[in-house]
């Protein structure tokens, strides 16, 4: 029997980035917000210590600041004719736990989508034509002028260094000619390039493509963020995506909110408390509160006035539907909205071997490098190629990690005197040029409850079914090529593709980039939310994270999840308080 | 919502408050707050958050350990029988009302220059205070320090009460600032040398003590073994946020901006400064050269260190991130002719205190289980040795017996 709790104004359930943000502006408000988070307390300071937080093995393969499978994970198929059995290692993506979610250990890659992202449905059918019948992409319920002020908000809260390529309109020499118009220029300068990406310019101009500096959350200097706290310069240590920053360089929910918000008198953290369901009245219509769980197996009702369902997107996904709230998304009819249109992304590399030129890659940083973005979105007349949809390009020079990298050529033994001489060779004098590529949504893929397995709640575990398709395929070996020409334009002794063939598979890893599954649109028909991320079933109910995109674009997803979640607060702060209710009517 | 509750709430603890308490009285009271805090009292007399000012605080002297008292109005553990005449007694002569001898960890010897009515206003204050019963645990003395009669030798050799005594060619002011300093400040219990009986000395005052382990830097106005090289602005900024371009406190200090001067108001802040920078320069003798085995320990095993776990932070050149990572070059604290503070932020790690203008805690990491007593030697001789730098060398043992030591 769960004991109640005393109620509060706002209930967040998941305390990472975007249940950081919502706090701080929702505190700022005056609002009593307490936040649930499953996982404990972790901070710079005491847990990611410049003296151990570069621990391969401890946090790469073990796994530290990750999902514990055990714990909580999913079933995975790729079509609706199979079955689905657990994941019980994480693989292709790692979702994270614990103070701060995933945002801890991410590469720190900023990036707005385009503004015809916002529009994939309506921009391709009106250039060129119907889609594929299977592919249910929509439009998003907001365009990506209105989001512009939000992108700001959340690239001056991390301190984004960068270069603008088109301000107000104008296009700027330099930066990204193709993005969408800035009110202002990235917060910092762009981070010091280091020789690969310089190579990689040089290379792409003159193929007559457009190279630009990634925008990064890790600091080209120090900075000081509006909310008046602190980020220290990059160290180029190379230790971002799977890591925690020991020296407060990369902005996470910890470097760039916590130190206010924990200050705040109205704000309160509870840990170790995992949310079991969303309760509802018995309308139907209002959320009442949650049922959580402490590590003492005590189980609590906790009630709340405005519940912000803020955790990981498949966890979202997950609690919508234990929670029975909306109606189930089923691929059959294409009736139903909550776990549609899951969708993931597409990524592939060249690696590149030299005799003459060292790369040093440990000196690298998450995103240290340079970009084209010649090849995304609709960046490219797409007639006759088969697909929508594109990638950016990019060479990355994140690090030099003993363990993970391995550059060796093709035809190198796995093991031996052989392997050792060629890594020697190799490690550094070898970099690469990477793809990353967007998924379209298409009917079958999509997440729903298993019928099998259960969590250790007795819960049903979500289902996850989900196969690359023609579209994507055809995409990354478009991309792939280009990258391959670019690559060779490099002058390397040797070269070696890595394209993305075949089934996707759960396994290797690829990208923590899922999206989908508690999608935005414009009406309770076609999606979960409005694009205030407000449920259209329960309006006193707010979904954050990237399970709002309705497709996945070709770009790192935490620079939209922060505008939209800025969007949302602001809808909340300035109508939903006054008239809670509907904010827009169905 | 649960706002309209609130909004009513608040409208109505407005309405009612002016009507419990006149305005003379809410001055006097808020008055005393500032002054318990200018004074740091919560420091001290508050071990455990959920019972301020209820006391029972371990404190560490080099005599044993003395359990600070309870200061809420309760009637049998804490002051609640008191009235300000026994409150100004106790502040000024160090005598309970009964004419019990307090131990002089508690700062009467400061004190003793209150005034009557900022007296007053601090006893007016505490009795505001919520009374928690809380029994004061007896001091962990050997004898025959636990004969408390013995406080008036002490007394008789250390202590005189006296009022304050402005110095009338000084500045206004420059004697509001003395009035603070040497009075509620307190800033000698830390910043002053010692005698043996613990009493600071009249010699060398505020050329730096030692304190729970750490060795609180000179306040002198020499360059090296002081701050000589800081602007009054330098801190005022100290003081008010707990950091500066040149340095941020850390240890033992972090207390006192938390508790106390982030509190005070940019007058006071001033005249602080202005008394502070007053303190001359002792001008000692330039410190002797590292001997050569020091020298070459520093630049071979120290700079290699440095490299590979300091400079990320506090840059090759040591000039640091300032107000995030606290520059080396030229710092006082690293040059302080005691090297305990050095040695100990290398072994156990430093945290800085967030403030309201920098509300990020940054922190050093403890090196004590990745360095050996040597690596810490090798590396703070060369951090006091290099970027213009210079003090006087440390040994291995030196840092051998500061790992041991306990601090606070």
């Amino acid at each position: 029997m769960a004991r109640k709790l005393p109620s509060v104004d706002v209930l967040i359930i998941g305390f990472g980035w975007t249940g950081a943000i919502m706090a701080e502006q929702l505190t700022a408000e005056g609002l009593q917000v307490l936040a649930l988070e499953r996982g404990v307390w972790r901070d710079t300071s005491t847990d990611f210590a410049v003296t151990n937080a570069q621990d391969e093995l401890r946090y790469r393969y073990r796994g530290e600041l990750f999902e514990e499978p055990a714990r909580g994970t999913l079933t995975f198929r790729n079509s609706p004719t199979q079955t689905a059995l657990p994941m019980r290692r994480l693989g292709s993506f790692l979702p994270g736990t614990n103070v701060g979610g995933s945002g801890v250990h991410w590469n720190g890659q900023t990036w707005r989508f385009l503004p015809t992202d916002f529009l994939t449905k309506t921009h391709n059918e009106q250039r060129y034509g119907p889609l594929a019948a299977d592919m249910t992409v929509q439009d998003w319920a907001i365009t990506y002028e209105e989001l512009e002020p939000y992108y700001d908000q959340f690239e001056y809260l991390c301190g984004i260094s960068g270069k603008a390529g088109n301000l107000k309109g104008v296009k700027q020499e330099g930066g990204n000619p193709f993005e969408g118009a800035r009110s202002r220029d990235y917060p910092n300068p762009p981070m010091e390039m280091v020789y690969a990406p310089a190579l990689f310019r040089e290379a792409a101009a003159g193929l007559g493509f457009h190279p630009f500096p990634a925008p990064s959350a890790n600091m080209s200097r120090p900075y000081t963020n509006p909310l008046g706290i602190g980020l220290g310069p990059c160290t180029y240590c190379g230790f971002c995506e799977k890591f925690a920053c020991g020296n407060y360089s990369k902005a996470t929910a910890q470097t760039t909110i916590l130190p206010v918000l924990m200050r705040r008198d109205n704000f309160t953290l509870r840990t170790e408390s995992e949310v079991l369901r969303i309760l509802k009245d018995r309308s139907g219509k209002r959320a009442t509160g949650v049922e959580y769980i402490d590590t003492e197996g005590q189980v609590w009702e906790q009630p709340a006035d405005l519940v912000i369902l803020a955790s990981y997107i498949l966890n979202n996904a997950h609690l919508m539907l234990v929670s029975k709230i909306g109606q189930p998304y089923d691929p059959a009819t294409g009736q139903g909205v909550v776990g549609k249109n899951y969708a993931y992304q597409i990524t592939s590399s060249v690696d590149l071997f030299f005799d003459d030129k060292y790369f040093n890659n440990f000196v690298g940083a998450g995103a240290l490098g340079m970009i084209i973005d010649d090849f995304n979105g609709d960046n490219f007349d797409h007639a006759g190629l088969g697909f929508i949809g594109g990638g950016y390009i990019a060479q990355w020079t994140t690090n030099g990690r003993p363990i993970e990298t391995r550059p060796v050529p093709d035809g190198t033994p796995k093991w031996g005197a052989k392997w050792k001489k060629a890594m020697r060779d190799s490690y550094l004098r070898s970099t690469s040029v990477a793809t990353h590529g967007a998924v379209m949504s298409h009917r079958q893929n999509y997440l729903d409850l298993d019928p099998t397995y259960k969590d250790v709640y007795g819960r049903p575990l979500l289902r996850m079914t989900f196969d690359f398709t023609d579209n994507e395929h055809k995409m990354s070996k478009y991309l792939t090529d280009k990258a391959t020409a670019i690559a060779k334009a490099m002058k390397p002794r040797e070269f070696k593709v890595n394209g993305r063939d075949g089934h996707y598979s759960i396994v290797p890893y690829q990208t923590t980039h899922n999206t989908g599954g508690t999608i935005m649109g414009a009406n309770p028909r076609e999606s979960v939310t409005n694009k205030f991320l407000q449920s259209w079933d329960v309006p006193n109910l707010f979904l954050l994270g990237s399970g709002a995109f309705p497709q996945n674009a070709g770009y790192n997803p935490t620079g939209t999840v922060g505008a939209l979640a800025y969007h949302a607060a602001k809808a909340i702060r300035e109508q939903y308080l006054r008239a809670p209710g509907p904010l827009v009517q169905a | 919502m649960n706002l309209s509750f609130l909004a009513t709430v608040v409208f109505l603890a407005l309405a009612v408050a002016p009507a419990l308490a006149g305005q003379d009285q809410w001055t006097t009271i808020q008055r005393g707050l500032y002054l318990t805090r200018a004074g740091d009292c919560e420091a001290c007399h508050t071990a455990d958050p959920a019972k301020r000012m209820a006391g029972n605080f371990a404190l560490q002297t080099p005599f044993g350990i003395i359990y600070t008292a309870n200061l809420t109005p309760d009637p049998e553990t804490g002051i609640g029988k008191w009235n300000a005449d026994d409150f100004y007694q106790a502040m000024t002569k160090g005598r309970e009302p009964d004419g019990t001898r307090l131990y002089p960890a508690f700062p009467y010897t400061h004190f003793t220059i209150l005034k009557r009515e900022d007296s007053d206003a601090i006893f007016a204050y505490l009795k505001t205070l919520e009374p928690i019963d809380q029994r004061i645990r007896p001091p962990e003395f050997t004898w025959p320090l636990t004969w408390r009669f013995l406080m008036r030798g002490w007394n008789l050799i250390n202590f005189k009460p006296h009022p304050f005594q402005p110095d009338p060619q000084k500045s206004a002011v420059w004697n509001r600032g003395k009035y603070l300093v040497e009075g509620l400040g307190h800033c000698g219990m830390c910043h002053s040398p010692k005698d043996v009986l613990g009493a600071e000395k009249d010699s060398g005052r505020y050329s730096g003590g030692e304190v729970e382990g750490w060795w609180a830097p000179s306040l002198s106005g020499d360059k090296r073994d002081g701050i000589g090289d800081w602007s009054k602005d330098d801190l005022v900024s100290f003081l008010k946020y707990g950091r500066n371009d040149k340095s941020a406190a850390f240890g033992p200090m972090t207390d006192v901006i938390e508790h106390s001067t982030q509190y005070l108001n940019d007058q006071d802040l001033g005249a602080i400064a202005t008394y502070v920078k007053e303190i001359p320069a002792r001008n000692d003798k330039e410190p002797a050269r590292l001997s050569d085995d020091q020298n070459r320990q520093a630049q071979s095993v120290g700079g290699q260190i440095y490299a590979a776990q300091c400079s990320a932070c506090h840059a090759p050149d040591g000039s640091g991130v300032p107000t995030m990572f606290g520059p080396l070059k030229g710092s006082s604290v690293a040059q302080s002719r005691n090297p305990e503070t050095v040695i100990r932020a290398v072994l156990e790690g430093v945290r800085s205190a967030p403030t309201d203008k920098y509300p990020t805690p940054h922190s050093m990491p403890s090196f004590a289980w990745k360095l050996t007593d040597g690596e810490v030697a090798a590396v703070v001789n060369y951090v006091r040795n290099s970027f213009g730098n210079r003090a006087a060398g440390v040994d291995a043992g030196e840092v051998h017996a500061i790992r041991e030591k306990p601090s606070s």
